[in-house]
């Protein structure tokens, strides 16, 4: 790495990226790019891993902010967040209770769905479950009453990891096996078909703000983790094609849940609108990718702004205590 | 909702989308290959990577090395060099070749930047798209991802612990030319293979050149473990037996360090020719100063003794291996490798490997699935384990968690009936 000369009216900021996780690649690349974006301008810049030397890094980098740039278990399930509540250095994102809540994502449905946001039906299905029970039966009620395509994913995950789309009753058991080795809790939701949006929702200190919905339509098939992470497999709108008043109530389901989960900063919120307009909530993100593929970058970019400012600005926002 | 929505045109991330070639196409991320970046976290013992252990390696010897060769050529170590490589080095490789049996002249070899590298070159001469390439099942990852590259069709020959069978290769060269297909060449890894471990025995490669030179098929016989062997030598390597039908790919990345990056190829004059046309297309030269430092340690340093060395270290860690397999995965059949650095296990049936690695990575062990091995999708209930680079006492913790993680997904499987597993 070239060396900067440090700009002392300018934030120290360690991003933690890596980690133990499915999505340590994903975070290492985000952290990189926010890295880049937070250098130009004018910050001094310090990556490090969340390990065991992580309270060390903190005394001797004294950063003014921390960015836990961390995606998957550890960085978005609240634990590493109580730990850095700890150490009195601020940091930017959701608190360690939001996270929890958040980062489950049936916990999270559950929250929304009490001030009116629909979600799609589900049942929630930790593996304990199965020990007592029958898993054939189960599977049999579950499908016959949430009426096939489901979606079956992982409680907590990111990425679309462990993700499948089932059409077929008889594809249903390896879904849940497919999930169940990233995550010990299941949801199996109905599938809404429909527009696929992102909704980053960012928060200086000045209130949420949403940015300009992103429209996500994977040139075939599903939004997984190659259409997510390999560039030209997925067409974007930003913004969305979308009416203005179905813009504006998008935005507001965005900033709702992102208020109401208690998220901090920054969230994407991600959603399907259907054929008769109804928005359904899918899940928060506690710490929205920040690859040159990911989304967040794409509204941010949509709405004028430049990613160094507005990283910038969430760094300033959390030393000052805000947002 | 959107009138204007097929009126307008998406953002897409890669805006040369449309002009790559169509062999592109074969190039993608991928879930797995994004998993396996939490090997680098020490918390994980990875049994996945083949890498050499390198601190088995003096680095005050390559200082020295260092140093001479800077005072003697030090000069001709940072310049451009021939496209066919340094011939004091080739010179030294028909040494290193010897010892399996190989004799040959100086003029034949080219140097590459790796064998993989020289794998690579012999491909983009012999292979036009739906070409048929015979390999073992399983074959090596890196070749596969070749081959692919050039839209070749991997036809896997049935492999068992001697090695690939004859029979089976005959059938596998009568089925293809009975499709009309056009079969390039055979690859093969004979010994210690990677990723079976098994070694191809003496009658066998006999009975395989004889096969080939009936059909006419040029055989690429990739040999970078032959001298890591653990007991006893392999037989000699197959291009000794055969000069004109056999292309010989060597490596200095076992028996030194694959930081050099520096392989060879001893070739048949004609396709030696082409081939340095092709390095000097795609490099100009090899890099001259690892060359030149590979030279030098083969001047200077006792190799045969450094690779007795290692022969010592992947040893004991084949033992404890073996030792944990059996003390903890005793259901579980693996290979009993002789040399080199890999187990090949079969699990218990229905177990995907690949599906399972999720898993794994939660249990804080990472090995590389079985499907990695193959070009057509086999391979779901093997895995590969290597343990060339743990330590004895991580290669047992390893395997011990690999055995934690496959009761688990056991259970699973048990519990979503047959249907949860592969169909």
């Amino acid at each position: 790495m070239i060396p900067k000369q440090h700009n002392s009216d300018k934030l120290v900021i360690q991003l933690l990226a890596g980690g133990i996780s499915h999505e340590r690649d994903i975070s290492l690349k985000s952290a990189r790019r926010v890295a880049d974006a937070l250098t130009e301008q004018g910050a001094t810049v310090i990556i490090r891993e969340p390990d065991g030397h992580l309270l060390e890094y903190i005394e001797t980098d004294k950063p003014d902010v921390i960015w836990p740039v961390l995606h998957g278990a550890t960085g978005e399930d609240g634990a590493l967040r109580d730990i850095l509540a700890l150490t009195g250095v601020p940091f930017i994102g959701a608190g360690a209770e939001a996270a929890r809540l958040a980062w489950d994502k049936s916990i999270a449905k559950t929250l929304v769905s009490r001030i009116g946001i629909q979600t799609p039906v589900s049942v929630t299905l930790p593996k304990e479950a199965f020990r007592e029970l029958d898993a054939s039966e189960i599977l049999k009620i579950v499908s016959n009453s949430i009426a096939l395509p489901l979606v079956v994913k992982p409680a907590r995950s990111g990425s679309a990891q462990g993700v499948t789309v089932v059409r077929d009753v008889n594809e249903l058991s390896k879904a849940m096996i497919d999930a169940y080795v990233y995550c010990d809790v299941v949801i199996i939701e109905r599938l809404v078909e429909g527009i696929e949006l992102a909704v980053s929702v960012i928060d200086l200190g000045a209130g949420a703000i949403a940015l300009p919905a992103v429209e996500i339509e994977p040139v075939a098939g599903n939004f997984g983790f190659e259409e997510r992470y390999t560039a030209g497999e997925t067409n974007y709108f930003v913004p969305a094609r979308m009416t203005a008043g179905l813009s504006e109530r998008v935005a507001k389901v965005a900033i709702d849940a992102h208020e109401l989960l208690g998220l901090r900063h920054m969230s994407r919120i991600d959603m399907i609108v259907d054929e008769s307009e109804t928005i359904w909530f899918l899940e928060a993100n506690v710490q929205p990718g920040l690859t040159e593929t990911s989304l967040l970058p794409l509204s941010v970019l949509a709405a004028k702004q430049t990613l160094g400012e507005t990283y910038y600005s969430l760094a300033v926002a959390a030393h000052r205590g805000r947002g | 909702m959107t009138q204007e929505k097929h009126e307008q045109q998406g953002l897409n991330l890669d805006q040369w989308l449309g002009a790559y070639a169509a062999r592109a196409n074969t190039l993608s991320v991928s879930e797995v290959r994004a998993l396996f970046a939490v090997v680098s976290r020490p918390e994980v013992v990875s049994l996945a990577g083949g890498m050499p252990y390198v601190s088995a390696l003096p680095k005050e010897l390559l200082s020295q090395t260092y140093s001479t060769l800077m005072s003697t050529r030090g000069d001709a170590a940072l310049q451009y060099g021939s496209g066919q490589g340094d011939p004091i080095l080739r010179d030294q490789i028909r040494e290193l070749m010897a010892l399996e049996g190989i004799h040959s002249s100086v003029e034949d070899l080219i140097i590459t930047t790796g064998s993989q590298h020289g794998l690579d070159l012999l491909s983009g001469l012999f292979l036009d798209e739906g070409d048929v390439v015979l390999a073992e099942a399983p074959s090596y990852v890196g070749a596969i991802g070749i081959f692919r590259h050039y839209e070749a069709h991997i036809e896997h020959v049935y492999t068992d612990d001697d090695g690939m069978s004859p029979e089976a290769l005959q059938e596998s060269i009568d089925k293809m030319l009975a499709a009309g297909r056009k079969i390039k060449f055979l690859y093969l890894v004979p010994n210690f293979g990677n990723p079976s471990g098994v070694t191809l025995s003496e009658p066998r490669r006999h009975q395989i050149l004889e096969i080939c030179r009936k059909h006419h098929i040029l055989v690429i016989e990739d040999n970078p473990y032959g001298l890591l062997y653990f007991d006893e030598k392999p037989p000699l390597a197959m291009r000794s037996y055969n000069e004109d039908g056999v292309i010989y790919l060597g490596s200095f990345s076992k028996i030194l360090a694959p930081g050099f990056r520096v392989g060879y190829v001893l070739a048949p004059p004609a396709i030696r020719d082409k081939m340095v046309l092709a390095n000097e297309s795609a490099l100009l030269c090899p890099s001259s100063f690892s060359q030149m430092m590979i030279s030098e340690y083969l001047a200077t340093a006792d190799w045969q003794k450094q690779i007795d060395t290692f022969r010592g270290v992947y040893r004991e860690r084949r033992d404890a291996a073996l030792q944990a397999m059996h003390d903890y995965l005793p259901g579980v059949r693996t290979t009993q490798p002789k040399g080199g650095f890999y187990l090949w296990l079969t699990l218990p049936k229905g177990i995907d490997s690949k599906a399972m690695l999720p898993l794994a990575v939660k249990e804080l062990v990472a090995y590389t699935p079985g499907t990695a091995f193959f070009g057509n999708g086999s391979g779901q209930d093997n895995l590969r384990i290597s343990f060339s680079y743990p330590t004895p006492d991580n290669i047992k913790l390893g395997i011990k968690r690999l055995a934690t993680v496959i009761n688990l997904q056991t259970e699973l499987l048990d519990t979503f009936g047959p249907k949860g597993g592969r169909e």
